[in-house]
């Protein structure tokens, strides 16, 4: 029963995106990154390949693939640059699911196909300065009045919510609940231009440079009732449900950075010469490959592990969570040994593994951090 | 119109080529097939010519054991419609016993026009499609560079030594070799892929279509070209260096 094989289309799916990462991304990935340039070219490539909305239900225009196929090409791209998969995950889980999840009718009918072309992006905004791991925290209120939704606060760290593709965001804002009573949490829509509503791209980033990052401002924004997102009251439960298949994408990417940074640096190690010989010979540096090698290896099974649960319909929380910890964490050692094998010029951006050691880091701490997925992992065990 | 394109299977050009302990081929195992790059210039040509002339089709169409029908699933998945699988029963066929059962089939289909690559680049013969040609009685131009195709009539641009261009008018139907700088091929988007596995695929046998064709060409041995000797890097005064260096390409590699 057990039965490893990939379908043909997952194959050929792997294939391609393989190859466009290669072709497409890799020449630009350095002057992007350096430059801190969001490339609106580049993503649209992707959105014409089919890179957004690849679990939705191609009547909206999605390619109906099923989890491990998405996270197939989150690593695909991410091995080859972290930056582009970023913008790939964070549009199709957190951009695009909770529309397509809890929208109205209308409201996916309006959004969902401009969201699956890649004609347009969308934000997910639910963390706060002061609400990121507690992001039930969340200080940004909305006040129903006169039919309309009136928005104020702020969000920050919001991946694809400041750029000219920007259609929107989902907001998760405060709607009632004062003093003792019980916080009520909705998420509402909040589409690009919408008077009061700033998004401003952060730069200077250490990690996903080329990805674009915003600030979000909400000054009186006025939005009507109907771009409530699902039931009012369920906001939060909504947010963690898009984080809990969102970490599969996270895990793809640590599986196909760790794949990135291992590839450079076993080419690397083949030819590098110290005393005589290349430096895979000595048995330090193979050593650290064959670990490399070995927990790379790990990680990818417990990933497309808690896809299979996923695409079989079984609970797959407790799994995603544990990929997503183990995955970001096993590219942080690749990394790491990736750069102490490069040696001096691992510490050059104009070699390969700086960049995948930089961006690393992001993993441990987005969607969940480590220690936040330790905490959800323990408290599935009862804990 | 009807389209046909020819694709090749091949070794990943990436791929380190074995050959068999008793050279008789090459040691398939562990060899990643890919379709040869110069069928993906032919590929795109005719969905381009698809895309310009409504209600055309492509039909591709691929010579070779039952592997290939990965590779057809690739040209299916970049948007041509179907395919025809011929199997080659593990006879080995030749170019010319090849060309005959591509002819074979071209003719019963029916095509107004035929793309292939210029060549496979697996065994780098480029003589398949000139044969086609030969057996259809259809004009060909090889190495095509620029393609205008209007009211049975196609205008063909190839690149000729020395710069210069040949440019040919004729009358479909035809068949073109395609070459690299004649167009961008596209990737297999996502939803082409999941479309793919739909289309049909028929399979054809080489022996129902060959007729009496038998190879004319017998491959008796195969082996690794001889490993280069290394290279001499010369040093000290720049002077000496040259004097060295025109000594030995007149005593040693006798060029001057
Ligand atoms: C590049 C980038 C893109 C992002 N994209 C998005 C996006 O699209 N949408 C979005 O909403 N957010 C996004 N984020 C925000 C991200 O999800 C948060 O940064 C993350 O959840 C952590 O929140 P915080 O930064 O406020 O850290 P804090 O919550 O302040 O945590 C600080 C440290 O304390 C630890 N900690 C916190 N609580 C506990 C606890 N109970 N026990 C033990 N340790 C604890 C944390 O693990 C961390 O190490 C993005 C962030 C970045 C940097």
């Amino acid at each position: 029963m057990l039965n490893f094989d990939l379908t043909d289309e997952q194959e050929m799916l792997r294939k391609t995106i393989r190859d466009f990462a290669e072709k497409e991304i890799k020449p630009v990935r350095q002057k992007l990154d350096e430059s801190e340039t969001f490339s609106i070219e580049l993503t649209q490539k992707m959105g014409q390949l089919g890179l957004f909305g690849m679990q939705v239900d191609p009547k909206y225009g999605g390619q109906g693939l099923d989890s491990l196929s998405y996270c197939l090409a989150v690593e695909e791209i991410a091995r080859v640059d972290g930056c582009q998969a970023a913008t790939v995950a964070a549009e199709n889980a957190l951009g695009i699911m909770p529309i397509y999840r809890w929208g109205t009718e209308e409201q996916k009918e309006k959004y969902l196909p401009k969201l699956c072309s890649g004609e347009q992006l969308w934000g997910f905004g639910l963390t706060e300065p002061e609400a990121g791991s507690d992001a039930g925290n969340s200080k940004t209120r909305a006040v129903l009045k006169d039919g309309h939704w009136v928005i104020n606060g702020a969000k920050i760290f919001i991946t694809n919510a400041a750029n000219e593709l920007t259609g929107g965001v989902t907001v998760q804002a405060v709607t009632g609940g004062d003093g003792d009573q019980k916080k009520e949490i909705s998420c509402i829509i909040v589409e690009a231009g919408t008077p009061g509503f700033t998004a401003r791209e952060m730069h200077h980033k250490l990690t996903w440079r080329s990805s674009n990052t915003a600030e979000l401002y909400f000054e009186d924004v006025k939005v009507p009732e109907s771009n409530l997102l699902g039931s009012r009251g369920k906001g939060f439960p909504m947010m963690l449900s898009t984080l809990d298949s969102g970490r599969l994408g996270i895990a793809a990417m640590g599986v196909g950075g760790a794949q990135g940074a291992f590839e450079a640096a076993l080419e690397y190690a083949k030819v590098r010469q110290t005393f005589g010989k290349p430096i895979c010979k000595h048995q330090a540096i193979a050593f650290k490959l064959a670990d490399m090698a070995v927990e790379i290896e790990a990680a990818r099974n417990l990933l497309y592990k808690a896809c299979w649960l996923k695409d079989q319909e079984k609970p797959f929380e407790k799994h995603a969570s544990m990929a997503k910890l183990f995955a970001s964490e096993v590219m942080n050692r690749v990394v790491n040994h990736a750069v102490q094998i490069y040696g001096g010029y691992g510490l050059m951006e104009e070699y390969p593994v700086a960049k995948f050691f930089r961006d690393q880091k992001l993993l441990e701490i987005g969607e969940g951090s480590s220690e936040v997925q330790r905490i959800v992992i323990s408290r599935h065990l009862g804990c | 119109m009807k389209i046909g394109v020819l694709v090749k299977q091949v070794p990943d050009t990436e791929t380190k080529i074995k050959v068999l302990d008793d050279g008789s081929g090459i040691d398939e195992n562990g060899v990643k097939f890919i379709v040869s790059p110069y069928d993906e210039f032919a590929i795109e040509e005719a969905l381009k010519t698809k895309e310009a002339n409504a209600g055309s089709e492509v039909t591709v169409a691929s010579l070779g054991p039952s592997r290939c029908v990965e590779s057809i699933r690739t040209a299916l998945a970049m948007g041509c419609d179907k395919a025809i699988h011929i199997d080659d029963e593990g006879s080995g066929p030749d170019s010319y016993v090849t060309a005959k059962a591509l002819a074979k089939v071209i003719g019963d289909q029916g095509f107004d026009v035929v793309f292939c690559g210029k060549q496979a680049i697996d065994d780098d013969m480029g003589q398949v499609p000139q044969l086609v040609a030969e057996f259809l009685a259809w004009p060909q131009v090889m190495i095509l560079e620029n393609l205008e195709i209007s009211e049975g009539k196609a205008k063909a641009t190839r690149r000729v030594s020395g710069g210069a261009k040949e440019v040919y008018e004729l009358t479909l139907p035809a068949i073109f070799g395609c070459d690299k700088g004649l167009n961008t091929p596209r990737y297999a988007s996502l939803p082409g892929i999941m479309k793919a596995k739909s289309k049909p695929v028929e399979t054809l046998k080489i022996s129902d279509l060959k007729g009496d064709a038998n190879n004319k060409l017998e491959y008796s041995n195969f082996r690794m070209p001889p490993e280069k000797a290394p290279g001499k890097v010369l040093s000290g005064e720049v002077g000496d260096q040259v004097k060295e260096l025109v000594r030995l390409l007149r005593e040693e590699a006798k060029v001057l």
